[in-house]
């Protein structure tokens, strides 16, 4: 299973494996990793499990649908690496993907 | 205080459905909701968007759907306390007793929680230095404009809100308009006059930048705004207005003394009441194992509240199960004509 690892708002990260097909966002609340809350469960409609990929693996990333754009104008603090991470779906290709929370989201 | 059998806190599709279920049972019920409007998430988050998954409705809006629920319990008259959040709860003797912000009291002898994820708040800005100046000079909403007069007023944002106030304000304040990318996802009209008045040079418009710091003593005095180079941009202001939308937050709800298991409440699947007696939870609050975030499961979950609420409400009586198909009773409440 491809590994996935989350920085976490503490500075801390934690690496576990995501099954192909989950999201970045599932990954992170079966695991409870903190700062991904999902409020409104993986609708692209709440901005709470927005995420900083490591630049290195940014365009890797299958593109942007829209309205995910327009979405993270309402996250905390997005710049330009951000996604939310229930857009972002597992895949072998994903394998070593580093994603960090932002600081003070959750 | 307002004396009721049960309060519901939450207006949303589940909150609606149950008013229905309460009122054919012969309960009588109050609503409060921190939104302006009925309807919950159905209306606030997707008001357009086509919900595939509603028994025997193959597709409908958030909106469709509210205003269908919303048609379902007018017999029962409800009344509805929007723009209300629910504070404190207390026991006395064998009622709770329910305050909001606007001090609305309640006295009830069950309340159901069908809050979602909790209420609807203003996303703020996060910067360190803030607090001391919210609602104050910076602000997420506007109670009165005219303190905007002869003003400059910094508006953050890229959606309608932000687009609408920056039109309106350029009219009697100096507004700069600041959106962390070069596209606005407002109305289109709404982006055009924007345009149209930056090229007129009323409104100033800087974009790739996000709020960086805020400087001044009793107020607020600049900004420095901080484009995605991490260049830094002064800009002397006498209002910051931030329009990011909405975040649901448990609120006051986590203080209440309740079970909770991250955000959500632990309930028995027999009733859906809570660790607390008389407290119900049901829709996405609530937390059980196998637990659903549908609206049909909520609904289940506010039929079965419901005659929670019964014993509590009448503690002489027994609940009689009837069908709606048949029963006088019910037709009665429901005001149908045989």
């Amino acid at each position: 299973m491809p590994k996935i690892t989350y920085i976490k708002n503490s500075g801390n990260s934690q690496t576990v494996e995501v099954a192909n097909g989950l999201s970045v966002m599932e990954g992170a609340v079966q695991n409870d990793i903190p700062g991904i809350d999902a409020d409104c469960g993986g609708g692209m409609a709440c901005a709470t499990c927005h995420v900083y990929v490591k630049e290195e693996w940014f365009d890797k990333l299958a593109k942007k649908e829209d309205g995910e754009e327009d979405m993270l104008d309402m996250a905390y603090e997005p710049n330009k690496f951000s996604r939310l991470s229930c857009q972002v779906l597992v895949s072998d290709e994903l394998d070593g993907l580093v994603v960090r929370i932002p600081l003070k989201q959750g | 205080m307002i004396k009721t059998d049960t309060l519901i806190i939450g207006a949303g599709p589940v909150g609606l459905f149950c008013v229905h279920q309460l009122g054919i049972i012969g309960l009588k019920c109050q609503v409060v909701d921190n939104l302006d409007k009925i309807g919950g998430q159905c209306i606030e988050l997707y008001p357009d968007k086509p919900i595939y998954d509603i028994p025997a409705v193959p597709e409908c809006t958030g909106e469709e759907l509210t205003k269908n629920l919303i048609e379902q319990i007018k017999a029962f008259k409800t009344n509805f306390h929007l723009n209300e959040r629910v504070e404190e709860i207390k026991k006395v003797e064998k009622k709770w007793i329910t305050k909001t912000n606007k001090g609305t009291e309640f006295e009830s002898s069950s309340i159901i929680i069908a809050a979602g994820v909790g209420s609807f708040e203003p996303r703020k800005f996060t910067t360190k230095e803030i607090e001391k100046y919210e609602g104050k000079q910076i602000l997420y909403s506007i109670k009165d404009k005219k303190i905007f007069k002869d003003k400059t007023v910094t508006i953050f944002g890229g959606g309608d809100s932000a687009l609408d106030w920056a039109i309106e304000l350029s009219n009697t304040s100096k507004v700069i308009l600041v959106h962390r990318r070069d596209e606005f996802r407002g109305m289109q009209a709404s982006i055009d006059k924007v345009n149209q008045l930056k090229d007129e040079g009323k409104i100033e418009v800087h974009t790739k930048y996000q709020l960086g710091s805020v400087s001044g003593n009793e107020k607020v005095e600049s900004i420095n705004i901080k484009h995605d180079d991490e260049s830094l941009k002064e800009i002397k202001t006498d209002y910051v207005l931030g329009f990011f939308g909405l975040i649901m937050q448990l609120g006051p709800i986590a203080e209440w003394g309740l079970n909770l298991d991250k955000k959500t409440v632990p309930v028995n699947t027999e009733n859906f009441e809570t660790n607390k007696e008389g407290i119900f939870a049901i829709g996405d609050i609530c937390t059980y194992p196998g637990k659903l975030k549908l609206i049909l499961s909520g609904f289940h979950e506010g039929a079965l509240a419901a005659r929670g609420c019964f014993k509590y409400a009448k503690p002489d009586e027994k609940y009689r199960f009837e069908f709606t198909t048949s029963s006088k009773n019910v037709k009665n409440r429901l005001g149908v004509k045989e």
